[in-house]
């Protein structure tokens, strides 16, 4: 990366991120999955062993010996996180793709609003971030119960004829899911959308195409690095979601997030709640890197 | 381009005293905007404009940025429609059919590349929207291509390509539909001037060997007077006069199109008398006498445009010094190699330009700064203004 003739100022710079990924992604991940390869005990910390560095090599060589994938065979023997995991991974694309759905008119419609108008549709759309989250999903607790504001207008409204039970289905879930999510899909959407040449779709249109042809011809691929971002940007934490399944979701709900919370707070497993951890984490790696390794290749195409 | 060869005659300063007519075919025009009027909100673009494009024709509108020039183009290809008027094509009325249904295609000023296409998928967009066989499709393609010589940049993407390379990629793929008429909104903007003068004779070159209707949009106004057969001097959203180059050069009707096309000395008088043998008019730098006749009354104000290489240079004075001669010192001497431009301080304080062709190799000019100089011209040299 960094050659001979490279300034050391610059150097210190690219230091900076480096440091910084090292000292808070790389590091913690390190320690959890040094702990997903322990065993759980009764004791301070609750997992076998500790590195003592006080017993020199041959403490390092217990230590390493001492290390197992016990944790990483009960997630394979149990069904319930093989189950946890597809759930949450069922959720998290279905919302994801909810979101890409009404997400993408919204930004289409932002981005080519009157300039003066754009700025205060971007601010309506992170409006939300004022308040906080949790709060937020309490709110559609009150929204979506027996009694709650929805039943009420859809029974005034007649479209109902007695309340219909939403809170605590597969459907709150996603109405919480796709509101709390839906910033994050839209402004990277809106920004893509926001600086594309409006002369390519005349260009379009010149040529022959009628709108709607255009829509998928032009703006559509043009908005590629906007549907990416926001597709990651959205899909990845779902994925993980904890705290919208817990308050809006059932025990048929439980997503691994959940999972996970169990593991460490309620059974004060520590290794299966590592294990646990590092499985999601390549879960959603792998197809950033597909992805990655794909950008790549079609970058040296255009060459 | 009958017509380009037919004026170069024009060219001697004896062509001043006939208004000669430019040659147009005698057929129904392709394109005709018929008392257009284009309103964005108070202001008015496009001011009750009337205008005749003949098929097979190389027009250029040519006017500063702001005269309207590019909207009327944008009214041809559709993305604008008419508050008052129409646009026909060929005998019909096209001003809300939308860009998409028209056989006309342009090619924009930033060329407006598909970045996501490479090169040949840029050509063959619009061939797609017609639903041609891929075969057919592939073959068009491959002839675009050629014509604009860039058959080995075919799988590149526009990114990878040098400007002048993205203009060719914009031009074969509005010619690709072989389109009825081909818009072009200031084409060569964007290139150097080396490169800008090399593809205007390539763009004639072209519009010669396709026969398509070309309108180009341009505010240079060499750039119009070089590539186009007839051109529409435009300003303030209407056309001020239509003509080849060479009677916009020669034979302006205004001091509007007299300035705006090329250098020009303007003398302003007052009209003395005006016969079918020509006229006279008395201005500060002395009598003006000229062959054109002019249509208004005695006393009238009037203009006297020359243009700088009409005028003769001399130390001593002309036989006739009684009109059409003017004294003055020698200000300024710009050298242009081919010919060098003298501005002449007049007695009276006016500044004229007179440009003279350096026809031998001194290096030391007879006539140097602060000389004493006179111009004089003949009486068909210069063009009378009314306004």
């Amino acid at each position: 990366m960094t050659d001979r003739t490279t300034p050391w100022s610059l150097r210190l710079a690219l230091l900076v991120p480096y440091l910084w990924l090292a000292a808070l992604f790389l590091v913690p991940f390190l320690i959890v999955l040094k702990i997903s390869l322990s065993q759980t005990a009764l004791a301070q910390p609750p997992y076998l062993p500790v590195l003592d560095p006080g017993g020199g090599l041959a403490g390092l060589k217990d230590f390493l010996a001492a290390l197992s994938l016990g944790s990483y065979a009960i997630l394979l023997s149990d069904t319930l996180y093989v189950w946890s995991y597809l759930k949450s991974l069922e959720i998290a694309a279905l919302s994801t793709v909810i979101l890409l759905v009404i997400g993408y008119p919204v930004a289409y419609g932002m981005a080519r609003a009157p300039r003066g108008l754009q700025g205060v549709l971007v601010v309506l759309v992170i409006l939300p971030f004022f308040t906080s989250f949790l709060i937020r999903v309490y709110a559609w607790i009150s929204i979506l119960q027996h009694d709650g504001l929805l039943n009420r207008a859809l029974v005034w409204v007649g479209a109902i004829g007695a309340p219909v039970t939403w809170l605590a289905t597969d459907t709150a879930v996603y109405i919480g899911i796709v509101y709390s999510y839906f910033p994050f899909m839209v402004l990277p959407l809106y920004a893509a959308l926001e600086r594309q040449d409006e002369r390519l779709r005349e260009a379009a249109a010149d040529l022959g195409s009628p709108p709607w042809k255009t829509f998928w011809l032009v703006t559509v691929p043009l908005s590629r690095s906007g549907i990416i971002a926001g597709t990651l940007l959205c899909f990845i934490p779902i994925a993980g979601e904890f705290v919208i399944p817990d308050l809006l979701g059932s025990s048929s709900t439980m997503m691994i997030g959940q999972t996970l919370w169990t593991e460490f707070f309620a059974n004060r497993d520590w290794p299966v709640a590592s294990a646990v951890a590092v499985v999601l984490l390549c879960l959603l790696v792998a197809p950033i890197v597909i992805f990655q390794h794909h950008e790549a290749r079609q970058f040296d195409d255009g060459r | 381009m009958a017509d380009r060869a037919g004026t170069a005659g024009a060219h001697d300063a004896q062509g001043g005293a006939e208004r000669t007519v430019a040659p147009r075919p005698a057929t129904e025009p392709l394109v005709r905007f018929d008392g257009i009027v284009k309103r964005f909100g108070d202001s008015t673009a496009l001011d009750r404009l009337t205008l005749d494009i003949h098929g097979g024709e190389f027009f250029a509108l040519l006017g500063p940025s702001g005269c309207g020039k590019s909207t009327l183009l944008r009214l041809l290809a559709g993305f604008e429609t008419p508050s008052e008027g129409r646009v026909l094509l060929a005998g019909d009325d096209i001003g809300h059919v939308p860009p998409y249904r028209r056989p006309v295609n342009m090619m924009f000023q930033s060329y407006a590349l598909f970045p996501h296409l490479t090169v040949a998928e840029n050509v063959a967009f619009g061939l797609r929207q017609e639903g041609l066989p891929r075969r057919e499709v592939a073959a068009r393609v491959a002839e675009m291509l050629a014509l604009v010589r860039l058959e080995e940049f075919a799988r590149r993407r526009p990114d990878r390509l040098s400007g002048g390379e993205r203009q060719r990629v914009a031009l074969a793929r509005s010619l690709a539909k072989r389109p009825r008429v081909l818009l072009l909104d200031e084409p060569l903007a964007a290139l150097d001037k080396r490169l800008r003068e090399q593809t205007q004779y390539e763009l004639m070159d072209l519009q010669d060997r396709l026969g398509t209707t070309f309108v180009i949009v341009t505010h240079d106004q060499e750039e119009a007077m070089t590539v186009a057969d007839r051109i529409a001097v435009m300003s303030r959203g209407r056309v001020v006069q239509v003509g080849v180059p060479a009677e916009i050069y020669e034979q302006p009707n205004s001091r509007y199109v007299a300035e705006f096309v090329g250098d020009v000395n303007l003398l302003e008088g007052r009209l003395t008398s005006s016969g079918p043998s020509g006229s006279v008019i008395a201005s500060p730098a002395g009598r003006l006498a000229s062959t054109q006749r002019i249509d208004a009354v005695p006393g009238a104000t009037v203009w006297v445009a020359l243009r700088p290489e009409k005028l003769r240079l001399a130390a001593g004075p002309p036989g006739d010094v009684a009109e059409n001669c003017v004294r003055g010192t020698v200000l300024d001497i710009g050298y242009l190699g081919s010919l060098s431009v003298y501005k002449v301080a007049l007695d009276n304080g006016a500044v004229m330009k007179a440009a003279v062709a350096n026809t031998t190799r001194l290096v030391e000019q007879p006539i140097g700064r602060n000389d004493r100089v006179w111009l004089s011209w003949t009486s068909q040299a210069g063009v009378v203004l009314t306004r």
